[in-house]
């Protein structure tokens, strides 16, 4: 008998190099889901509220109610993602049990556990997690995430945070690249992970999984920069249902992040898309209230 | 194989999905490969790749530039073409959904996501038509299956429950899996064998 191996890091990092060149839209009902999807989502994320409304109504951010997964689910044949609070591991066997695609350990919901993160190796299903520079992307792949993301500062419309952490992420690589054999000792106990994954990271001269760009992304332009910074891929927000013509946004960012190094195409999606998000600007935001440093 | 350049330049759609992993393989190879994200991408080109990804995403981009028909067109000249699970899907002559619209380029019916979700993602160790040696290390992510295929279609792999996951119409060939995440390099070179410039002295 033939030994059928599910589950597998191949099997979940993998997924998400099928993700690549794509974006991910974040949705809050079956009928955003299906508008995603035929703009050319690679996936969505199955949310009750989209990142700009948790910021704006406060409380406590939970897990998305299963019924609403569910239906979002059954609207498209596209994987679907969903976001548990950090730490939280029955939020994510809940999700796992739902049949979700992957799921995002997100700091967009409040943390459930201030020191530890879920150990994503006991799952099936694949994570993808949040990063605002390189020692961040490779505790969490230590950890069990599959696939990382920049955090940005999600719900703002704001790129600059999502360049900040992408550009951070690019710069220790390729210091890590010339880095001297003798001081990897160091610089794995500075950035609190393991030698091997360091090693391996500085072997690969990227992050040994997919890295997307996420939390701001707002305009074909916002998308594509990122893709040239170096991003996998691109997860939009709020930016999408948030704007005044979400289909044709949608379907706008989805051509810039293929064509993302074709300005005459970049030109030609851009027009007529209608209102942006209005957003609010990063540097705005008292810092108590700014997601991307709630968990490190 | 030996350590000299092939005298071939095979393409890969780079419209989403994993190409880069194709093109790494392929170099591997040292074969000349060259992103296609436009139609006129595919000039001068001995074979194509349609990598994986998601399919509707595919077939959008391919209708909004333009690549449908010159696509099908060199696969009906005879240049070979492979598609790796999503790519399988475009090739199909029918899905059993409406969505996607295939390319209609072999004459098999493929099921999208034909295994379950995410979670039911597998590896399979396979034997393969025409790959020698061990068996294939096959990566299957909500990888679509083979439901019917026309005359003309050689299956070159199944599942133990039948099912068939790689197949071949003349030039034309189709994989559920991914042998571009795995870094075994057999298909790859098969693929490349099926090229008109490769002599039949030059293969393997």
């Amino acid at each position: 008998m033939v030994e059928v191996l599910t589950g597998t890091f191949t099997v979940k990092a993998g997924h998400a190099q099928m993700l690549k060149g794509g974006v991910i839209m974040d949705v809050v009902s079956a009928q955003q889901a299906r508008i995603a999807q035929e703009a050319g989502a690679v996936a969505v994320m199955a949310l009750e509220r989209v990142p700009a409304d948790i910021r704006a109504q406060g409380g406590v951010a939970r897990m998305s109610d299963p019924s609403k997964i569910c239906e979002i689910i059954d609207a498209v044949s596209i994987p679907v993602m969903a976001k548990c609070r950090i730490g939280h591991f029955v939020e994510a066997q809940i999700l796992e049990a739902l049949g979700v695609d992957y799921i995002d350990e997100s700091e967009v919901l409040t943390p459930a556990d201030e020191v530890h993160h879920v150990w994503k190796h006991d799952f099936k299903v694949p994570f993808v997690c949040g990063c605002r520079d390189l020692g961040e992307a490779l505790r969490r792949i230590s950890e069990g995430a599959a696939m990382i993301r920049t955090k940005g500062e999600a719900g703002t419309g704001d790129v600059v945070e999502a360049v900040r952490h992408m550009r951070a992420v690019q710069d220790a690589i390729r210091k890590l690249k010339t880095m001297p054999e003798d001081e990897l000792v160091v610089e794995a106990r500075n950035l609190a992970v393991s030698l091997e994954l360091l090693t391996k990271t500085r072997e690969l001269g990227r992050l040994p999984v997919v890295n997307f760009a996420a939390g701001g992304v707002a305009t074909p332009a916002d998308a594509a920069l990122m893709m040239q910074l170096g991003a996998d891929g691109v997860f939009v927000g709020s930016g999408i249902f948030k704007s005044g013509d979400p289909a044709r946004r949608a379907y706008a960012i989805v051509q810039a992040v293929t064509h993302y190094k074709d300005p005459k195409i970049l030109a030609e999606v851009s027009k007529d898309l209608g209102e942006a998000m209005v957003g609010i600007s990063a540097r705005s935001i008292p810092k108590e209230q700014l997601l991307a440093p709630r968990s490190i | 194989m030996s350590g000299h350049r092939q005298p071939v330049k095979i393409g890969v759609l780079a419209l989403q999905g994993d190409f880069a992993e194709h093109i790494a393989t392929l170099k591997k190879l040292l074969v000349e490969t060259r992103e296609v994200r436009l139609p006129e991408e595919l000039s001068g080109l001995d074979g194509l790749i349609i990598p994986g990804g998601e399919s509707t995403t595919l077939s959008r981009l391919m209708s909004i530039y333009h690549l449908r028909e010159p696509i099908t067109q060199m696969a009906r000249q005879g240049e070979p073409v492979w598609g790796t699970c999503a790519g399988m899907i475009m090739l199909a002559r029918e899905i059993t959904e409406h969505d996607p619209v295939p390319l209609g380029i072999m004459d098999v019916v493929v099921q999208r996501n034909a295994f379950g979700r995410q979670v039911d993602s597998f590896e399979q160790d396979l034997d393969i038509a025409g790959i020698n040696g061990d068996p294939f290390h096959a990566i299957f992510i909500r990888a679509p299956a083979i439901q019917g295929v026309g005359e003309g279609v050689q299956v070159l792999a199944q599942l133990p429950d039948g099912r068939p996951v790689a197949a071949q119409q003349g030039n034309v060939l189709v994989t559920s899996f991914h042998p571009e995440l795995t870094g075994d390099l057999r298909l790859h070179q098969y693929f490349i064998n099926l090229t008109r410039r490769v002599s039949p002295s030059q293969r393997e």
